[in-house]
C-alpha cells in the first residue's frame, strides 16, 4: 500500500498500522484516520464504523487471532470487548505498540 | 386515579446484539407474541404484551439489535425509525427500554447516549446480571442512574429475574406520564462518535469497578476454536456432525409425516365422491401440505444447530473462520449462515440473509443460495444414481455411488462459489462492505429461550412457504390434471393434460441435452419441488408403485441411456426446479426482477451442464 506523507509512521518502528501488526502485537490507539475504505463504504463511513466499535484514541488493543490463509481476518482484544475485522479494513488504526 | 381503564403503552426493546434482548423479550412476553414484517420492508417485527400490576397493557416491540442510530442495515434502519417514530404504519414508542449487557457496558451505554438525544423516556436494563455478580463486576447502579437520567433495573432474563422489577418500572414511568424532551439527535460525525464514547468511558471508570475475576474461558476456548489449523478442523467436524443429524435424525420423522400425509390423502379421498374434487383435495391440497411439511424435521434440526451455536457465541467464530474463502468468492462471512441453511432448503436460507447488511452482498448471497445441495435434490439424486451407477468400489475403498453423491454436493459448492465470484467481480465491482464483527463473550445457551425461538422459525417456515407453495401445488395440480385423457385412451393420463403439452412442447429444445419427452413432461410438476419430479416419473412410466423407486430405477434404467442419466443429474445439480424458492425470492427482495434473473442464469447453466455432461458421456461410449 502506498502511503501520503502525512501517513508516514515513525521511524523507529513503536507506531504500527493494525492491518501491519503481528500476532501477539499489544499496545495503545493512538490515531483512527479516515483515510481508506475508498474501495469499500467509502472514508469517511468506514472511519464512523470504526469509532462506533470502539477503536478510538486511547483503547488499549492487542493481536490475539489471526486467519490462517495470509493471517487474515485478525481478532483484537479491545479494552474488554473482541472484535474480527479484516486487515484492509484495519489500516487507518494507528497503534503504538507498548515496549517490549 | 380515575376509574377508566389505563391506556396502554408501547414499549420499545433497544440493545446491542448479543445483550440477550431477545431472551428479555421473551421473558417479558412469554407465549404472548407475534411475529410478522414491518410493512414494505421485509424486516421482522415481533411484538409481544405484557399487563402490569396495575392492569395496564404493555405493547413490547423488539427491534432489531444495533449499535448506533446511525442504520447500516434494512434492520438497523427499522431500529432508528422506530424510535424515532418515523416507521410507516407505526406509532412512536412511549418509553425505550435500552437492553445492556452488564458484563459489557461501554458500548451501550454509547448507545443510551444517542437514545437519551432522542427524548424519549427511557429505562436501562442490565441483563446478565448474575454474570456480572460472578466476575466481581461492581456498578454503582445510583450513580449511573442519575448521570444518564433514567432508572436503572438488573435482570436475568434466561432466568426471568428482575422481570417483575423492570415492568415495574416501565410502569411507574409511564404512569408519571413522563412525556420525554425534544428530539435533538442527529447523526454522529467521527467527532461526535469520539466524543460520545469519552462520556460512555468516563462512565465506566467512574461507576464501574473492574471485575475481580473477569471472564477467562472464552479466550482459553478461542485459542483452540480460532486457531488457524485447529479451529478449522473443528468447524469441519461440526459441520458434519450437522448434516449427519440432519440427514439421520430426520428420516424416521420425515417418514412419519409422509405416511401420516399419504394415510389422510386416502382417508379424505375415500369420503369424497366427486373424483375431481377429490384428486384436488388429496393430489393437491394434502399432498402439497405434506410437501412442504415433510422438510420441517431437516429445517428444525438445522435451526437447533444454528440456534444454539449463535447463543454460544460461535456463529460469529464460523464467519471469522470462513470469511478468507468466503472474501475470495466475494461473499461476505455473515454469507455463511445462510448458505448452511440452504443445504436443508433454500427457503429458510434466503429469509436468513437478512442478517447481511449490505444489499449487494445479500442479493449475492440469495442468488447463490439455490445451487446448494437442498434435501429436496436428494430424492432425485438417489433415484438416479441407484438407476446408474453400479454398485462398485473404487480404490477397494470408497463406494462409486457415494463419490458421485459427493461430486453432487462439491458441485453445487464450487458452482455458488464461482457464480458468486462472477457476480463480484464482473457485475458489482463496486463496494465491498468491511467486515466488522463483535465476537461475544461465550455462554451456555440457555434451553427454555432455544425452544421458543426454534419454535417460532418453525412457524415462520410453515407460514411463509406455505402461503406460497399451496397455490403453486394447486396451479401445478391443475396443470398435470386438465384437460382429462380421451375415452379409451392408452397411455398416462398426465399425457394428454396442459403438462403434457408443455412437455412435448419443450422437448425439441431439451433434446440437445438427451432428455425425452417423458423427462420433460415430469419437468413441470417438478416445479412444486425438485423431488415431485420423482413421482412425475413415476407417473409418465405408468410405474404402478411409485414409491417404491427399485422399479422406478430398474424401468429408468431400460428406458434411459447412461448418457441421459446423467445428463439429467447435471441438470439438478443447477436447474430451478422449484417455483417456491422464486416466490420466496420475489417477495425477500420486493421485486421480479430478482426471481428472473435467478431462474434464468440457473437455467442457463443447469442446460449448459447437461449439455455437456451428454455429450461428453457420448463420446465415451455412455449412449
Amino acid at each position: 500500500m502506498s502511503q501520503s506523507p502525512a501517513a508516514s509512521i515513525d521511524p523507529a518502528g513503536l507506531t504500527v498500522r493494525l492491518s501491519d501488526a503481528r500476532l501477539g502485537a499489544r499496545g495503545t490507539i493512538v490515531d483512527v484516520r479516515a483515510e481508506s475504505g475508498a474501495q469499500s463504504v467509502g472514508v469517511v463511513e468506514l472511519q464512523r464504523r470504526l469509532l462506533e466499535f470502539g477503536f478510538v484514541e486511547g483503547a488499549r488493543i492487542e493481536l490475539i487471532h489471526e486467519g490462517a490463509i495470509g493471517h487474515d481476518p485478525i481478532a483484537v482484544k479491545l479494552d474488554d470487548m473482541r472484535i474480527a475485522l479484516r486487515r484492509a479494513d484495519a489500516a487507518d488504526i494507528l497503534i503504538a505498540l507498548d515496549p517490549a | 386515579m380515575s376509574d377508566l381503564a389505563l391506556s396502554p403503552a408501547r414499549v420499545a426493546l433497544v440493545g446491542n446484539p448479543n445483550s440477550g434482548k431477545t431472551a428479555l423479550f421473551n421473558a417479558l412476553t412469554g407465549a404472548r407474541q407475534k411475529v410478522a414484517n414491518y410493512a414494505g420492508v421485509t424486516v421482522e417485527r415481533k411484538e409481544g404484551v405484557v399487563t402490569t400490576a396495575s392492569g395496564r397493557t404493555l405493547n413490547i416491540l423488539d427491534l432489531p439489535g444495533t449499535y448506533s442510530l446511525r442504520a447500516r442495515s434494512p434492520d438497523e434502519v427499522v431500529t432508528r425509525d422506530a424510535v424515532l417514530g418515523q416507521l410507516t404504519g407505526e406509532a412512536a414508542p412511549d418509553i425505550v427500554v435500552c437492553v445492556a449487557d452488564a458484563t459489557n457496558l461501554r458500548l451501550v451505554l454509547r448507545l443510551a447516549l444517542e437514545l437519551k438525544a432522542v427524548g424519549r423516556p427511557m429505562v436501562l436494563a442490565l441483563n446478565m446480571y448474575d454474570i456480572a455478580q460472578r466476575q466481581g463486576l461492581k456498578i454503582d447502579l445510583e450513580g449511573l442512574s442519575r448521570e444518564i437520567g433514567a432508572p436503572i433495573v438488573t435482570t436475568v432474563a434466561t432466568r426471568r429475574r428482575g422481570i417483575d422489577d423492570l415492568v415495574a418500572q416501565v410502569e411507574a414511568v409511564v404512569a408519571s406520564g413522563a412525556l420525554g424532551t425534544t428530539n435533538s439527535w442527529q447523526e454522529p460525525d467521527a467527532a461526535a462518535i469520539r466524543k460520545a464514547h469519552a462520556e460512555a468511558q468516563r462512565l465506566v471508570r467512574t461507576y464501574v469497578r473492574p471485575p475481580e475475576h473477569p471472564d477467562t474461558w472464552t479466550g482459553k476456548i478461542d485459542s483452540v476454536l480460532l486457531h488457524p489449523v485447529g479451529g478449522m478442523v473443528v468447524l469441519l467436524a461440526l459441520l458434519f456432525v450437522m448434516f449427519q443429524a440432519v440427514f439421520t435424525w430426520a428420516t424416521p420423522l420425515m417418514d412419519g409425516i409422509e405416511a401420516v400425509f399419504v394415510a389422510l390423502g386416502t382417508w379424505v379421498g375415500a369420503g369424497v365422491s366427486n373424483s375431481l374434487l377429490r384428486s384436488l383435495i388429496s393430489d393437491g391440497l394434502i399432498a402439497g401440505v405434506g410437501g412442504v411439511l415433510v422438510f420441517l424435521p431437516q429445517i428444525l434440526i438445522l435451526f437447533l444447530f444454528i440456534l444454539a451455536l449463535e447463543d454460544l457465541g460461535y456463529m460469529a467464530r464460523a464467519a471469522f473462520l470462513m470469511d478468507k474463502i468466503m472474501g475470495g468468492a466475494g461473499l461476505h462471512g455473515r454469507a455463511f449462515i445462510p448458505l448452511l441453511s440452504s443445504f436443508a432448503c433454500a427457503i429458510p436460507g434466503i429469509m436468513a440473509t437478512r442478517v447481511i447488511d449490505s444489499r449487494q452482498d445479500r442479493l449475492t448471497t440469495i442468488l447463490v443460495a439455490p445451487l446448494m445441495t437442498c434435501s429436496a435434490r436428494i430424492p432425485v439424486y438417489t433415484l438416479i444414481i441407484s438407476a446408474f451407477i453400479p454398485r462398485t468400489t473404487v480404490w477397494g475403498l470408497f463406494s462409486l455411488q457415494g463419490l458421485v453423491m459427493f461430486g453432487l454436493y462439491a458441485s453445487g459448492i464450487v458452482s455458488a462459489l464461482l457464480v458468486s465470484l462472477v457476480i463480484r467481480k464482473i457485475f458489482w465491482r463496486s463496494a465491498v462492505e468491511p467486515f466488522l464483527m463483535e465476537l461475544p463473550t461465550y455462554k451456555l445457551p440457555d434451553p427454555s429461550n432455544l425452544a421458543r425461538n426454534l419454535a417460532l422459525r418453525g412457524m415462520i417456515f410453515i407460514k411463509r412457504a406455505g402461503k406460497i407453495i399451496l397455490p403453486l401445488m394447486i396451479l401445478i395440480w391443475a396443470l398435470s390434471t386438465f384437460p382429462y385423457a380421451p375415452v379409451g385412451a392408452t397411455r398416462p393420463a398426465i399425457e394428454y393434460s396442459f403438462a403434457g403439452m408443455i412437455g412435448h412442447f419443450i422437448q425439441p429444445l431439451l433434446a440437445p441435452i438427451g432428455f425425452n419427452w417423458q423427462m420433460a413432461i415430469a419437468l413441470v410438476p417438478g416445479m412444486a419441488a425438485r423431488e415431485v419430479a420423482v413421482a412425475a416419473l413415476g407417473t409418465v412410466y405408468a410405474v404402478g408403485d411409485a414409491d417404491n423407486v427399485g422399479t422406478l430405477a430398474r424401468t429408468l434404467a431400460d428406458h434411459w441411456s447412461l448418457a441421459t442419466g446423467l445428463s439429467f443429474l447435471a441438470w439438478y445439480v443447477f436447474a430451478p426446479q422449484c417455483a417456491p424458492t422464486l416466490g420466496v425470492v420475489k417477495r425477500e427482495t420486493n421485486s421480479w426482477k430478482w426471481p428472473a434473473i435467478m431462474f434464468t442464469y440457473m437455467t442457463a447453466l443447469a442446460y449448459l451442464a447437461a449439455f455437456t455432461v451428454y455429450h461428453v458421456a457420448l463420446a465415451l461410449g455412455g449412449g
